[in-house]
Parts: structure tokens; C-alpha cells; sequence
């Protein structure tokens, strides 16, 4: 199914009704609340996810007391955080304070929009896609920076200190697996990426060097978002909870959201770049098995396939120790970028010799 | 007067990033001001956008608000508490400051009024990356693979002499 078609619909009925500028503008704001729409929904998902897998790993059963299986727990949760009150900290640089987690959010907003949900369901897509997303989640940092030392807590320093130097070590790593899989995919526009893993996904495609990829790729992801066994950032028997221990009411929801929604989007990528996005399971000489495939849609596809990442992610987050900060920068400057750097000169062999399937 | 979208969106970014690079020059926090800064590479990166420049864009926002800008803060929050006392100068640096500007801003006016600006000197779609890429690793008339090489090993220079600063105990 093609959801480009119901757009056009839509822009098709707004021409008929309004001039083009309006219908321009309106369609900004329209794309604006469905793409922040979604970005809520999703957090509410992951934050309920998070807290029932955790729980099951742990041989708990989570929250159950709010709503039948505890499904309204998020939902009392967001509403108490929107009317607790927004402290302001003394001594502090007020402007900055109050705006470091909208840099966090607008950067977490900004790569959301460039993910593809299903054909024709995207928001962004530039000819440099795979680039933009790194643009777009580059200046994240920047935020926890500032909250971090606008708070006037050493403890928030410390914790926003490390998060600057882990989450710029590990978007080598991050960017090193995604121009991995542009040399095997050999364009950078999102969709296009897509596209050419309708006959067989990328991992399956590029054999050894993506699966090396893949794994790399699923462990910088899960140092860039800050969470465990990388969680250094907010270890909170050290630092209490490390750059945003000062922040509260919405302030620190915006903060949360977007640690969230980072999980979402960096297991999003890793679906649309390795396991095919929206495109169905496609093996070669089965066609029935493809065709029926075929007729489950496409951002069901996406969708499963991001849960189940989202779902590694979460296995890992809850199993492994912490590790302390010299052992996260040296397992990415010693042992993941130089395999990194040899894995994609190792794709590129492959890719010239014709290696791939 | 007839309605250009592509106006609105100029004057809007234009008016922005006017306002936040004075009080990026006007702050007197330095941390403020590097913040401020941000804000004006976002706008510069918005027109590059509008232009249909997306590869310029991103390498703008990459480069500059994702790079220089953290290296920036890095740098204030190292040296101290992220706001030096820039109000009590001399007087003579205040003037020289005065000079400089207005130096910079002839200079700027004068070339704007001297290049005949073509409206449509540039092209109004999108680059294909293939393109990009070729251009600025090739090695035929009009390529950039030797400025490109030429700053690789300017860049490896910078880290080694980096990590040899670093080392020296």
C-alpha cells in the first residue's frame, strides 16, 4: 500500500479549498502535528514497554494497579508531571536552563521526522538522508551540555561532562555503520534505501561486514542514548541522576521523553538500514512465502521489526553491569572504530568484487 | 503586492539570525553568547535549506552546530565558570574593537554593492549526491580531490600534534 496516495488526496482536496501559500502552510502544520503526535504516542508505548519487559526480566510483574494490566500507569504518569511545578534553580543562568531540553527535544523531533514508517510515510527525505540523521541527532549533546552546567550542580557538571564525551566518541562508531551500509546500498536517500531491500534485506544482503555492523551499530546506539551498561551519564549512585538531577515538572519530561524517543529512533534506523524498514521478508525462489509476506503491510513491517530491536536493546539494558568511563572510551577508540574502519573498508571490497547477494 | 512564500521564509530566517548573532555580540555571559551563535549557524543552515543546498545544510549543521559549537562549550567549561567579565575593557580596545567592526562591515557592504548578484546564477534543485561526490574526489578539471587530500593530512597533522600535547606529562 502506498500512503503517498491518501497524501495526495489530501493536498489535492486543500488546493481546491485554499491558495497555494495556504495550503503550504497548512500542510506544514498538519505534518508538524501528526509527526509531534506520533512522537508522543510512542514515547507513552516505549515508557510502558520499558517498565513491563524490566519487570519481566527481573521475574516481576510491573505496574498492574492503574487500568487493566497497568495500561493507564503512563498516562497518570505524564499528567502528574504536567502539573507538578517548574522549579527555577538560584544562581543559575535561568534562560539557558530553560532552554536546554527543548535543544534535546527539537534535535530528538528532528531525526524522528526523517524515519520511514511505510511507502510514502516519511516526512523528510533528502537525497543526503542518511547524512541529515546524523546532522539532526549531532547537536542533541549540546542540550545536556547546557543543563548540565546551567543547573550550578557539580554533580550535573560531572554528569553532562561525561555524556558530551560518550555521546561524541560513539557517533564515530554510529556514523562508520551507517556509511557501512551506504557503500553496500550505494545511495544516502532514506527511502531509495528502502527500496533496494525489497529483494532481500541489508543484513542478509551484505553478509559478514553488515552482521559486523549490526552488532556495532546496536552497541554505539545503545552508548549514544545514554543508557545502561553505558548509563554513566545518570549513574545514580554517584551522581543522583547526573545532568538533570535540578530539572522537574515538564522540564525533566522532556528530558525523559527524549532519552526515550532516542531508543525508538536509534532501533528505527537500525531496522530501515539493516533489516529492510518497511520492506517484507523477501527470500529468493520462495514466492509464494514472499507474496504472502507481501500483503502484510508495510508499517506493520517497520514497526515489529523496530520493537524487536527496541526489545535487544531493552534485554541488554537489563542484564549488563555498568562500566566504568574509562572502560566506555576505551572500548570505542581501541576496539570499535578501528573494527569499524576495517569493516567498512571490508564492505567496500565486497561491494566492488561483487561479494554481495 | 503579490504573496512570495519563499520571501516570508527568508525575511523570518534573516530576522532571526540578525537578532541572534547581536546578542550573541552583545552578551556579555560567554556561555550566552556561544548559544546564540548555535542559533545563527541553525539560520545559516535554514537558508541553505530554503536553497535546496540540503548537503551543505546538514554539512553546516554537522560541522558547525554539532562540532564547533560543543567544542566550543567544551572549551568555555574547562577554562572556568562560563562567564569571563568582557564589561570592564580599556578604553583603547574598546575603540580598536569600534574600528574593527566598522572596518568589517565597510567592507562587507562594499562588496555586496560591487558583485552583480544573477538571479538565477545557481541551480535550484537538488545536487544528486553521486554528483557531489565525484566533484569533490575526482581528479579531472573542476574535481577537489587535492584541496581534499591536502586538508586530510592537515587534519592528522592537528591530531597527532594533539595527542603528542596530550602524552607530554
Amino acid at each position: 500500500m502506498d500512503f503517498s496516495t491518501i497524501t495526495t488526496a489530501i493536498d489535492n482536496l486543500l488546493r481546491t479549498y485554499m491558495p497555494e501559500q495556504a495550503v503550504i502552510l497548512a500542510e506544514c502544520l498538519l505534518i508538524a502535528l501528526c509527526l509531534v503526535l506520533a512522537y508522543v504516542l510512542f514515547a507513552i508505548v516505549m515508557i510502558f514497554m520499558e517498565r513491563k519487559v524490566c519487570a519481566a526480566f527481573q521475574c516481576r510483574v510491573g505496574p498492574m494497579r492503574v487500568g487493566y494490566w497497568g495500561l493507564l500507569q503512563v498516562f497518570a504518569d505524564v499528567f502528574k508531571m504536567l502539573i507538578k511545578e517548574i522549579i527555577s534553580i538560584k544562581r543559575s543562568d535561568h534562560i539557558l536552563y530553560s532552554l536546554a531540553p527543548y535543544i534535546v527535544v527539537m534535535s530528538s523531533v528532528l531525526t524522528f521526522s526523517c524515519l520511514p514508517f511505510a511507502r510514502g510515510l516519511q516526512a523528510l527525505d533528502f537525497n543526503i538522508g542518511v547524512f541529515f540523521l546524523m546532522a539532526a541527532s549531532s547537536f542533541g549533546v549540546l542540550g545536556i551540555l547546557l543543563a548540565g552546567w546551567s543547573s550550578n550542580n557539580k554533580f550535573s557538571m560531572i554528569g553532562a561532562m561525561r555524556s558530551g564525551g560518550q555521546m561524541i566518541s560513539y557517533e564515530l562508531s554510529v556514523g562508520l555503520c551507517m556509511l557501512t551500509m551506504v557503500v553496500l546500498g550505494g545511495t544516502m536517500q532514506i527511502s531509495a534505501i528502502v527500496e533496494s531491500q525489497l529483494d532481500g534485506w541489508f543484513i542478509f544482503k551484505g553478509h559478514i561486514p553488515a552482521c559486523i555492523a549490526f552488532v556495532i551499530y546496536l552497541i554505539a546506539g545503545n552508548a549514544e542514548t545514554n543508557r545502561a551498561p553505558f548509563d554513566l551519564p545518570e549513574a545514580e549512585s554517584e551522581l543522583t541522576a547526573g545532568y538533570h538531577t535540578e530539572y522537574s515538572g515538564m522540564h525533566f519530561g522532556f528530558f525523559y521523553v527524549a532519552e526515550f524517543m532516542n531508543v525508538f529512533i536509534v532501533s528505527a534506523i537500525a531496522s530501515t538500514l539493516f533489516l529492510g524498514g518497511w520492506a517484507p521478508l523477501y527470500i529468493p525462489g520462495l514466492n509464494a512465502v514472499n507474496a504472502v509476506m507481501g500483503y502484510i503491510p508495510g508499517i506493520v513491517w517497520m514497526l515489529g521489526k523496530t520493537f524487536f530491536v527496541i526489545w535487544l536493546l531493552m534485554w541488554i539494558r537489563w542484564t549488563f553491569p555498568r562500566l566504568r568511563i574509562d572502560q566506555v572510551l576505551v572500548l570505542e577508540w581501541q576496539y570499535l572504530v578501528p573494527i569499524g574502519l576495517v569493516n567498512l573498508l571490508l564492505m567496500t571490497i565486497c561491494v566492488v568484487m561483487g561479494w554481495t547477494f | 503586492m503579490e504573496f512570495h512564500t519563499n520571501l516570508f521564509i527568508f525575511s523570518g530566517l534573516a530576522i532571526f539570525m540578525i537578532v541572534a548573532a547581536l546578542f550573541a555580540v552583545v552578551s556579555s555571559k560567554i556561555m550566552r553568547a556561544a548559544t546564540l551563535l548555535l542559533f545563527v549557524l541553525f539560520g545559516t543552515a535554514g537558508l541553505y535549506f530554503m536553497l535546496h543546498y540540503s548537503f551543505l545544510g546538514a554539512v553546516q549543521i554537522t560541522v558547525y552546530a554539532g562540532g564547533i559549537v560543543v567544542l566550543f562549550i567544551f572549551a568555555i567549561l574547562l577554562i572556568g565558570k562560563g562567564s569571563i567579565d568582557i564589561t570592564h575593557t580599556s578604553k583603547l580596545r574598546y575603540l580598536a574593537g569600534v574600528l574593527t567592526a566598522m572596518a568589517g562591515m565597510a567592507t562587507t557592504i562594499y562588496l555586496i554593492h560591487i558583485t552583480p548578484f544573477e538571479a538565477n546564477h545557481f541551480m535550484s534543485a537538488d545536487v544528486p549526491m553521486k554528483t557531489l561526490g565525484i566533484s569533490i574526489m575526482g581528479t579531472g578539471r573542476y574535481n577537489y580531490v587535492l584541496p581534499f587530500e591536502v586538508m586530510s593530512i592537515l587534519l592528522l597533522a592537528c591530531t597527532v600534534g594533539a595527542i603528542l600535547i596530550a602524552r607530554k606529562k
